[in-house]
């Protein structure tokens, strides 16, 4: 079962530049793998995450097989207004997971 | 049964191993490969060196996953700010790492996760500016325990 873990400051001061940090759990399934018996076991990886602040897009990666189990992302924003985070995971198989935080500025 | 009779000669067997899976491998980015994903990202324009500083650690013990940060300088203002920071590989199956894309509200052009290598290899990270300049920082990383193509237990 997929899950989401964010570590988005509760309050910070207008302007000030924070920290989000995210990470989805997933197998992140290269592809390049092969059973014992020699078959492929197919890719299945996170491809896209993108994070938007009241809807504009402030973060977004392309993932690939080399980003490791469980994409762990840290970026920077800055706070500007109240608002909300918005998080969204896409991947193979049909993987879309979304998660949000907010955000009190003053 | 595997009986290591010392840390070394286990280390020796697991690194031997891995490498017999690297070589067996036919598909495998080169740093020819890797040279054509810059080029689609890059296009003709030049890379210089500078301005992005790339963190990996020089020594590698598991290759499944490797922390990475790239940061580059810049005052991250209107008229002058990172678009995006593209992470590319030589020998992994595939040239290519991430492409990160930076809005105007990202404050800081800097990005840590974490990263699989194949084998001891080369990274190199470019950001494209927004005067459509692109700059780049590499580093060599040896990797004891190779990722990607090991075969699950």
């Amino acid at each position: 079962m997929a899950s989401a873990l964010i570590n988005v400051p509760a309050k910070a001061k207008r302007g000030e530049i924070i920290e989000i940090k995210t990470l989805m759990s997933h197998i992140m399934e290269t592809g390049y793998r092969h059973t014992a018996t020699g078959e492929v076991i197919p890719r299945d990886i996170i491809t896209s995450f993108t994070c938007r602040f009241n809807g504009k897009e402030i973060f977004r990666a392309d993932l690939f097989p080399a980003i490791s189990a469980n994409p762990f992302f840290t970026f920077f924003t800055t706070a500007t207004e109240s608002g909300k985070f918005e998080f969204e995971w896409i991947g193979d198989k049909g993987f879309s997971e979304t998660a949000s935080a907010s955000i009190a500025v003053e | 049964m595997l009986d290591p009779t010392t840390r070394r000669d286990f280390l020796a067997l697991a690194g031997s191993a891995a490498m017999l899976a690297v070589t067996l491998r036919p598909a495998k980015a080169t740093p020819a490969t890797m040279a054509s994903a810059i080029r689609t990202v890059v296009g003709t324009a030049p890379v210089k060196n500078g301005k992005v500083k790339l963190e990996v650690p020089p020594l590698v013990e598991n290759g499944n996953t490797v922390p990475m940060t790239v940061s580059v300088a810049s005052p991250m203002a209107p008229e002058d700010h990172v678009l995006s920071i593209h992470v590319f590989n030589e020998k992994n199956p595939q040239p290519n790492i991430g492409n990160f894309y930076l809005g105007p509200l990202a404050g800081r052009a800097q990005v840590s996760t974490r990263i699989r290598l194949a084998d001891s290899q080369k990274i190199i990270a470019i950001a494209k500016l927004s005067d459509g300049t692109f700059w780049s920082a590499s580093v060599e990383v040896i990797v004891t325990l190779a990722a990607c193509t090991e075969e699950p237990v």
